[in-house]
């Protein structure tokens, strides 16, 4: 891989994500306050003492972003690719042996389909332990049967291609049909979805929390401080623009990323390298 | 002027966009002139690339996607297309200029009856009033031998078949009553019985109504049969220009001679034809819908020779290929191969079994995984059957690129970067990797222009002459079977209608059929087409 081939769109990409990576790693380190340390008056202005201004109890914006982006980035990050890994697992396996395990993995996938994605999360997160791991898990779980349905679509046109054939002919086993023959061919949408996905797990870990059941306070999350501090907008106050300004940031640099990652494994294929 | 079009000089250019590269001007076409007088066929012919449809279309002075006529000029009547403003260009398309196009299912919208379709273009131009356009219609599907030309307009494009869908092409063209007709390879994806009777029909609409036309195909030998003049090209320049006699008999070109001469190959068949590797008997195969395919079929191979299994498309060929892979077990009948019964499934078989046979498909591109290099597709069967691996498996790959008279600067290239001739290849060598008794080819050769098919054919030859591997050649194209068969197969409708060695199976007395495939193919000498019209004795069905 040649540094210089790489788009400056991507570097941006790859600059806001490094950005926000650090900003979870060291946030202790960097965050002049406390994650739920109050330590001013309701949403003062930016400037001045605090950088971004305070929220609506009064503590540092800037250093809840910053924690913020910690609880963020992990949860809607392990939750998206715990969603990959499990939907594409599953409907690749669909794809490739067909019959009886397609169509139950398949009509079971419609099954989990069919019910509204809040109202199930609210039911079974309201039911579980309130656990960071168990709200990752079920955010996976929920995400996983969209990545079903793209996964066995794309899975399936290359399942029919004479080299798949030509492995089978060979006598290589299921793991090797779709980890080497079909995944390579398959990334270029995956990826795709995957910034997408990545996107719509912040918005739906947002979602969550402001209803109670996602990031329990004090603990910071971009979502949930949006939530926190919408009623401001009503009096001019920019505070809940700021996280949501950092929700949209993270999505874009993501979504660079992808976009240059897809032109570089469409290339090889010797398809159109601009599509 | 006596010349109804004239192309003078004519540069064609168009703009590449390499991926990871900065675009660039390629020029597609190069100081090509030609004419052509009225109510005379001029033949393009070339390889793929050789830039013949682009020519033919600037008769209507169209680039297709992102092509450009940069240079020459375009003569009709006396008139240069190329300074035409795009309002009067529209009046010569489709009015004075018409096009028939390769695919004719493609090119006819599914949604409108063929009658309205094929008058259409002289309607929109003003050219004849809807009673005159009909009368024309009707007269142009008697020329062009059309089934029940009364109501064949009334019928929808999935309603006739492939060689009916092409005359009615032809008819759509000819409606306008146009001074000139482009025909970019009419007949290239019909069927070899289909295309002599479409072949025919467009010699007779073109007589009778006295237009010009441009024929292009990459097939000499039809073009020998329908053309005034023969235009060569190669890598979008003018190789040879001269009339039809001069080209076939007396070529001056090199290139253009190795085309003459590209089907001249002949192998001697094997004498001793008993020791047998592959026995297949009484094979009856049907589709999970219950469709039969495959009927009683019974054949055997010998070692180290060559099977050919001859048939128009959907005679079972390619379905009985896939039977002794074991990728449709059959319902009846049974196969054995070096004396022992084979499996039907492929699932029961063993990897040594299944390392024994090996395939060639007739796509290279979709037979290859395009994210996998030369190396690695060459390298996994080693690595699967043999357990080769770090430079025990680079030396055999190596070893067997050089056998495909490629060589190791290639081992890392992705299919992508390879040329279709390339491709099929380095198929073969996949299919080498596993040192197989048996490689079945399912028409490897059909994809690729003559001259490169040649060679994949005396690469396949000189490989069973090294490692005495058996073939069973599925193809088309009687031409292949009697440059590398021993033994010949002629399937029809899912029957092995012939079965025997080469010199027996190809020669008279023959069976209905037999004879209908064996004057099919079109042959490089002129006047074929009439003969071969007065003699046969069985009209071919499908057409």
């Amino acid at each position: 891989m040649n540094l210089r081939s790489i788009p400056l769109s991507a570097w941006i990409g790859m600059a806001g994500i490094a950005f926000a990576l650090i900003c979870a790693l060291f946030a202790p380190l960097i965050a002049p306050y406390g994650e739920a340390q109050i330590v001013g008056s309701v949403w003062e202005p930016a400037g001045g003492t605090f950088l971004l201004g305070t929220d609506n109890l009064g503590r540092d914006l800037f250093s809840r972003l910053i924690f913020g982006a910690r609880t963020t980035i992990f949860v809607a990050l392990a939750a998206t690719v715990l969603s990959f890994s499990l939907g594409m697992l599953l409907s690749f396996t669909a794809a490739v042996t067909g019959g009886l395990i397609d169509q139950t993995f398949s009509r079971f996938n419609d099954l989990m389909m069919a019910i509204p994605t809040l109202i199930f999360a609210l039911v079974v997160l309201a039911v579980l332990p309130q656990q960071l791991w168990i709200l990752i898990l079920v955010m996976a779980v929920l995400d996983s049967t969209r990545v079903y349905r793209i996964g066995r679509a794309v899975a399936l046109d290359v399942a029919v291609m004479e080299f798949v054939e030509a492995a089978r002919l060979r006598g290589e086993g299921t793991g090797w049909i779709i980890f080497r023959e079909i995944l390579p061919n398959t990334l270029s949408p995956l990826l795709a979805e995957f910034g997408l996905r990545f996107a719509f797990s912040i918005l739906f870990l947002s979602t969550l929390s402001f209803l109670g059941l996602g990031i329990q306070p004090p603990a910071a999350d971009w979502g949930g401080m949006v939530k926190d501090n919408k009623d401001g907008i009503i009096f001019g106050i920019s505070a809940a623009l700021i996280p949501g300004g950092a929700i949209a940031g993270l999505a874009i640099c993501v979504n660079l990323v992808v976009d240059w990652l897809m032109k570089r494994t469409s290339s090889l294929k010797g398809g159109r390298g601009d599509g | 002027m006596a010349d109804l079009l004239s192309v003078r000089d004519l540069k064609i250019e168009a703009t590449s966009y390499p991926p990871g590269e900065r675009p660039r001007t390629v020029t597609l076409v190069e100081g090509v002139s030609f004419d052509v007088e009225k109510g005379k066929v001029l033949g393009l012919i070339g390889e793929s690339g050789a830039g013949k449809s682009t020519i033919g279309l600037t008769a209507l002075a169209y680039g297709r996607g992102g092509v450009r006529i940069t240079g020459g000029e375009v003569r009709l009547n006396g008139e240069d297309l190329l300074k035409l403003s795009p309002g009067g260009i529209r009046k010569v398309r489709g009015a004075k200029v018409c096009y028939v196009a390769q695919s004719a299912a493609a090119a006819f919208n599914p949604a409108h009856r063929l009658g309205e379709q094929v008058i259409e273009a002289a309607l929109r131009h003003g050219v004849m009033t809807r009673a005159e356009a009909e009368e024309r219609a009707l007269y142009l599907f008697r020329v062009l031998g059309l089934p029940n030309p009364e109501t064949f307009g009334q019928r929808y494009p999935h309603q006739v078949s492939g060689g009916q869908l092409q005359r009615a092409m032809t008819a759509m063209a000819l409606c306008p009553n146009p001074e000139l007709i482009v025909f970019d390879e009419p007949t290239t994806a019909l069927d070899v019985t289909t295309q002599i009777d479409v072949l025919a029909a467009i010699k007779h609409a073109i007589e009778e109504t006295g237009t010009a036309a441009i024929y292009i195909t990459h097939d000499l030998a039809v073009v020998a049969q329908i053309t005034d003049d023969i235009l060569v090209l190669r890598h979008g320049k003018m190789v040879e220009y001269g009339s039809v006699q001069q080209i076939i008999e007396a070529p001056q070109a090199e290139y253009t001679r190795a085309l003459v001469n590209v089907r001249g190959t002949r192998s001697e068949e094997a004498v001793d034809q008993s020791d047998t590797l592959l026995q297949v008997e009484n094979i009856t195969a049907n589709y999970s819908n219950g469709f039969t395919v495959l009927h009683d079929v019974s054949l055997h191979l010998p070692k180290g020779q060559t099977l050919a299994i001859v048939g128009e498309s959907g005679s079972g060929k390619s379905t009985l290929a896939r039977v002794i892979t074991g990728l449709l077990p059959p319902r009846e009948g049974t196969i054995s191969f070096d004396g022992k019964p084979l499996p039907k499934a492929l699932k029961k078989r063993s990897n040594d079994e299944l390392r024994r046979i090996q395939m060639i498909y007739q796509m290279a591109d979709t037979a290859m995984n395009p994210r996998q290099t030369v190396r690695e597709i060459i390298g996994r069967p080693l690595t699967f059957y043999y357990g080769l691996r770090g430079k025990e498996k680079s030396a055999r790959v190596n070893e067997l690129l050089d056998q495909i008279e490629m060589g190791g600067q290639f081992a890392d290239r992705y299919p992508a970067e390879l040329s279709g001739g390339q491709k099929q290849r380095v198929a073969i060598a996949r299919a080498l990797a596993a040192r197989p008794e048996l490689i079945l080819c399912d028409e490897p050769t059909s994809a690729l222009d003559p001259l490169v098919a040649e060679g994949i054919l005396k690469l396949l030859l000189k490989l069973q002459e090294e490692t005495h591997v058996s073939y069973m050649f599925i193809t088309h194209d009687i031409a292949i079977v009697r440059a590398i068969a021993d033994s010949v197969a002629v399937m029809h409708r899912g029957r092995v209608v012939r079965f025997g060695p080469k010199s027996k199976a190809l020669s008279p007395p023959f069976d209905d059929y037999t004879d209908l495939l064996l004057k099919s193919v079109p042959e490089m000498e002129i006047g074929w087409l009439e003969r071969v019209l007065k003699t046969r004795r069985m009209e071919s069905a499908g057409n």
